[in-house]
Parts: C-alpha cells; sequence; structure tokens
C-alpha cells in the first residue's frame, strides 16, 4: 500500500458565502482514511458530513486546508473516476430500466459492450436484483431501487465508495436488510467505504472506524475506531461492545451540540 | 365508455345550441323575404326555412355535413373543388413548418441552455416575436420571402415554423433543464462530457416536455398555414377556401373549410398524442 492513504485532509476548511453571511461548513477538518476502511460521518444536520463528502467527491471546492484521494487532488480523483458516488436519493433515470441504469457510467466511461452486459449482471446479482434487471425503476419499491444506485457505483472499478445517507429514506426492516447486505459487500469488494448517516446504531453497525462532527462550524470532534468483530450478525447490536460505543458515539453528538441555540 | 359518453354529450349539446342559433340569425332573412312578398310569416314556416337557405347567416350542422359530403366523397381528390385537394395543400405546408419550427425551436432551447450569452438575450426575443399579430406580419414575410425567390409551399411553411417554434423554445428550454442537481452531480462523478451529458440525461428528460409543445405546436402550425395562404391570393388550401367563400358570399364553404382544418387539427394532435405514447408509456413516464 501507498504511504497516503485512501484519503487524506488536513485543516480542511469550507465557507459558503451566503446572503445570509459566510456560513462554515467545514472548519479544521483533519482526516485520514486507509484503503479498505469503512468510515461513517454522523453528526446532526449542518455539520458538514455531506459537505464533506462532496468536497472528497470534487463536488464542492474547499476554501482552505489539503486534501487527497488516492494520492491525488479531488479532482484529478474525479477525472479519473476513482470513486462511486451513492446520493440520498436513488437518483435512477426513469426512462432507462434498472439494467440501463446501471450500464449508465459504463456506457459514459466507454467499457466494451461485452464487457458492460458482463459487470452489469455480476453486481445486479451482488445487490440482489438480479431477476429485475428489465424493470423500469418505478415498478421496484423504494429500497430496491436504492439497492440499483448501489449497484451503479460498483459497476465500475472505483476504490472508493462514498454514499450519502443511502438508506435515510427507507423503513428500519429494509434499512437492516440493506446493513446487512452492505456489510457483505465490504468485505467481499475490500473497497473503501464513506458513509455519511444520522443513525447511530447504522453507524456503530456497519464502520471500522466512526467519525463524530458537529455543526456551527462543521468540524470533527470525536473519531472511534471499532471493537467489533469483522463478522457482524445482526445481532451483535445487542453486544455489550455495540451498545457502548453506540453510548460513546451519542456522548460526542451531545457533547458537539448545544440546544441552546 | 365514459369518455364515450361524456363527449356525445357534449357534442349533442353543441348541436342543440348551433340549432337555435341557426333558426335565430336566419330568421330575419325569412322574415324581409316575407314582408318583401307581402304575406304574413310565423314561427311554424320560419323555422324549416332556416334550416335550407342557400346563403344563410349560420348554416345548420347538416347542411355544413352535406356540403363537406359532398366536397369529399363525391369529388375526386384532384378536383379544385375537393375538400381534400385543398386540405392536402394546407397540410403539406403545415407538416413542413411544423418540421421547420420544431427543429428550430430545439436548436434555440439547446443554444439557451448551454451558451450563456444566449440564455440573457434569446428568451425576450423568442417571446417579443409572438407578441406580433401574426396577421399583421404574414403578408409581409410572404412578400419579403418571395423577393428574394421563395414563394408557394415554403413560403407558407415558414409563417407555420414562425408560430410553432414558440412553443418547442419555451418547453424544451424547461425540458433540457428538467435534471435536477443530484442527476447532473451523478455525471459529474462520471466524469462525462457535455456532449454525454446532453444524449444520456437532458434531452431524455426533456421528451415529456417536448411532446406537450408539440401538440400546441402542430395545432399552430395549421393556424399558420391557413393564414400563410389568406394574402398570397393562393388557389388552394384551406385559407384560399375561406377566402373565396367570404368573396362570393359562401358561408358553406367557408363552415365546411373550418371544419375541415379543425377535422386535421385533431388528427395531426392525435397522431402526436400516439408517437407520445409509443415514446413514454413504455418507460412509465406518462402520468
Amino acid at each position: 500500500m501507498p504511504e497516503t492513504g485512501a484519503i487524506s485532509a488536513s485543516s480542511l476548511d469550507l465557507v459558503f458565502q451566503t446572503r445570509g453571511g459566510p456560513v462554515h461548513a467545514l472548519s479544521n477538518v483533519d482526516l485520514e482514511v486507509a484503503p479498505g476502511e469503512f468510515v461513517s460521518f454522523i453528526g446532526p444536520s449542518g455539520c458538514g458530513k455531506t459537505t464533506l463528502l462532496r468536497v472528497i467527491a470534487d463536488l464542492e471546492q474547499p476554501t482552505g486546508g489539503t486534501i487527497s484521494v488516492n494520492g491525488m487532488t479531488p479532482g484529478e480523483a474525479r477525472l479519473k473516476r476513482a470513486y462511486g458516488y451513492v446520493f440520498q436519493a436513488a437518483g435512477l433515470y426513469p426512462w432507462r430500466t434498472i439494467e440501463k441504469n446501471v450500464r449508465l457510467p459504463l456506457e459514459v466511461m466507454g467499457y466494451p459492450a461485452r464487457e458492460r452486459a458482463e459487470r452489469v449482471a455480476h453486481v445486479l446479482e451482488l445487490v440482489g436484483l438480479r431477476d429485475f434487471g428489465r424493470m423500469f425503476p418505478w415498478q421496484l419499491s423504494g429500497g430496491m431501487q436504492q439497492r440499483a444506485s448501489i449497484a451503479r457505483a460498483l459497476a465500475f472499478d472505483a476504490g472508493l465508495l462514498l454514499m450519502d445517507e443511502p438508506f435515510g429514506a427507507l423503513d428500519e426492516i429494509v434499512r437492516d436488510h440493506l446493513n446487512e447486505q452492505l456489510l457483505a459487500l465490504h468485505a467481499r469488494t475490500g473497497k473503501t467505504v464513506c458513509f455519511v448517516t444520522h443513525s447511530i446504531p447504522e453507524a456503530v453497525y456497519l464502520s471500522t472506524r466512526i467519525v463524530v462532527m458537529s455543526p456551527r462550524p462543521g468540524r470533527i470532534i470525536d473519531v472511534i475506531d471499532s471493537t467489533l468483530p469483522q463478522e457482524r450478525p445482526l445481532d451483535i447490536r445487542e453486544s455489550a461492545a455495540f451498545l457502548e460505543l453506540a453510548s460513546r458515539v451519542r456522548e460526542g453528538l451531545r457533547a458537539g451540540h448545544s440546544y441552546d441555540e | 365508455m365514459r369518455t364515450v359518453l361524456s363527449i356525445a354529450t357534449i357534442c349533442l349539446a353543441v348541436l342543440a345550441v348551433w340549432y337555435v342559433g341557426a333558426v335565430f340569425l336566419n330568421a330575419k332573412w325569412e322574415r324581409d323575404q316575407a314582408a318583401r312578398a307581402g304575406v304574413g310569416i310565423g314561427w311554424a314556416e320560419i323555422v324549416p326555412a332556416t334550416m335550407s337557405q342557400e346563403r344563410p347567416v349560420l348554416p345548420a350542422p347538416h347542411q355544413v355535413a352535406v356540403e363537406i359530403w359532398k366536397t369529399t366523397v363525391e369529388k375526386r381528390i384532384t378536383s379544385k373543388r375537393s375538400l381534400v385537394y385543398h386540405g392536402w395543400i394546407t397540410l403539406s405546408a403545415t407538416l413542413l413548418g411544423f418540421v421547420m419550427g420544431v427543429g428550430l425551436g430545439i436548436l434555440l432551447a439547446v443554444g439557451i441552455v448551454h451558451n450563456r450569452a444566449m440564455d440573457l438575450s434569446a428568451m425576450p426575443w423568442v417571446i417579443s416575436s409572438q407578441t406580433i399579430p401574426i396577421l399583421a406580419i404574414a403578408p409581409m414575410i410572404i412578400v419579403v420571402l418571395y423577393n428574394i425567390g421563395i414563394s408557394g409551399l415554403l413560403a407558407k411553411a415558414s409563417i407555420s415554423a414562425y408560430l410553432s417554434f414558440f412553443p418547442v423554445a419555451v418547453g424544451m428550454v424547461k425540458g433540457l433543464r428538467a435534471p435536477d442537481d443530484m442527476q447532473l452531480d451523478l455525471m459529474r462523478t462520471y466524469n462525462a462530457s457535455a456532449w454525454q451529458v446532453f444524449w444520456k440525461l437532458r434531452w431524455p428528460s426533456s421528451l415529456p416536455y417536448l411532446f406537450a409543445s408539440l401538440k400546441v405546436a402542430i395545432a399552430i402550425a395549421l393556424v399558420g398555414a391557413i393564414i400563410g395562404e389568406l394574402p398570397t391570393g393562393s388557389q388552394g388550401g384551406f385559407g384560399a377556401r375561406m377566402l373565396n367563400g367570404s368573396y362570393y358570399g359562401q358561408v358553406l364553404i367557408i363552415w365546411s373549410a373550418l371544419f375541415g382544418a379543425a377535422i386535421c387539427a385533431a388528427l395531426m394532435v392525435g397522431a402526436v398524442g400516439l408517437a407520445q405514447r409509443a415514446v413514454l408509456g413504455r418507460t412509465g413516464q406518462m402520468r
């Protein structure tokens, strides 16, 4: 492995100039993510977790500090198609079938036709949508649509997966199921995952590391290494180690969040 | 079944109002005739008489129907008295103008969406082009085009295009801008080229808007072609038919041309609807 991690940020700053004055979305953020890690970013609305993910993806430009992705600038990494991005909503194109939605990045990136079909079949299998390729997005449930969007991000060779609250709009049961699948996927593919979430159990269950963030200004207030084993059945969430981690995250969130504002 | 019933109800209501209108509007002439002849006349004589005047103020529906029947089915379509003959003349100009207008509208919209200078400057001109009464500007367009050697079909088509590019341009600007930030960001994460963003995202997103615009565009393209026929003194087409009708006081000819035009418009809008269903219905985008 190269000495630079998958993601390396130091004293990152981002100030949005809005009509209501400057908004400090990110302040003095230092972060190291090693290849193969599963890092969750958790915090209340406005803590800059999504902004941080968008900076990594070169969808926002930092106003200060440095950041590198796979040893490159985020811009270079984007040009090299180094990451797959999963948005809050599935955002499938309604005029394309599931298959063709998953094929979209492959078309854009110019993969040869035969390889496209293989890859589409492979990732649809991975997310359990093998039999749904010919359907249109509106014919699928919200959870299945989100799975298709994950397949879309996995279809091409990017070592990094950036996920912005991908399960936020789904109900608890579906969410549990997808969390389990995501863990299995992470284990199988060995990709580096950056995962933004609101949910403490989700963050603790999935991550090898949890980054707790706080708003005004958006900053990192705690980084917690998970003590959970790699193998994680769903009922690990009732174990003592799990609850301890969860309470540490909760405390971090509470400390960084003043309700007087 | 319910739609058939509701359409039939409206048709019957329109026919009823029309018949009543025909009786009252045509009664004056019958009374004048009676007064001139020095005989008294009552409603019992007036009502049937108003149904079959040769030059009624408002012809009765069945008179129009008979006139249309005579000038379509009973005439060879090459005859200058055939409504089909005139219909085709107008229709060919309409379709040519429609294609030109749609092309122009789409090109303008693409320019407006992709070029900042056009975005800031073109739209006011597009809108003001439609604030000028077409009846006023059509003769000038015809004259100008005639003097640079364009007349007939192409001249009429250009009036159609002048009218029909507008809804397409406005609809397509909206349609090409329909993709939300997330869909655009997704393309950005793929490092997609502007060309790819256009063909894989903007263009398919705009299709529902395009079809809505096309329905308006094809109807007004027909209006444009008819208006284009008025100032040229052209020998054929619905417009020429209407003009002739009004020169010679042949109200029936005007009405049958009107109906011919209305039927053509309905068929063309219906055809666009079918195309829309074929393109969008399959993907569940028709809601």
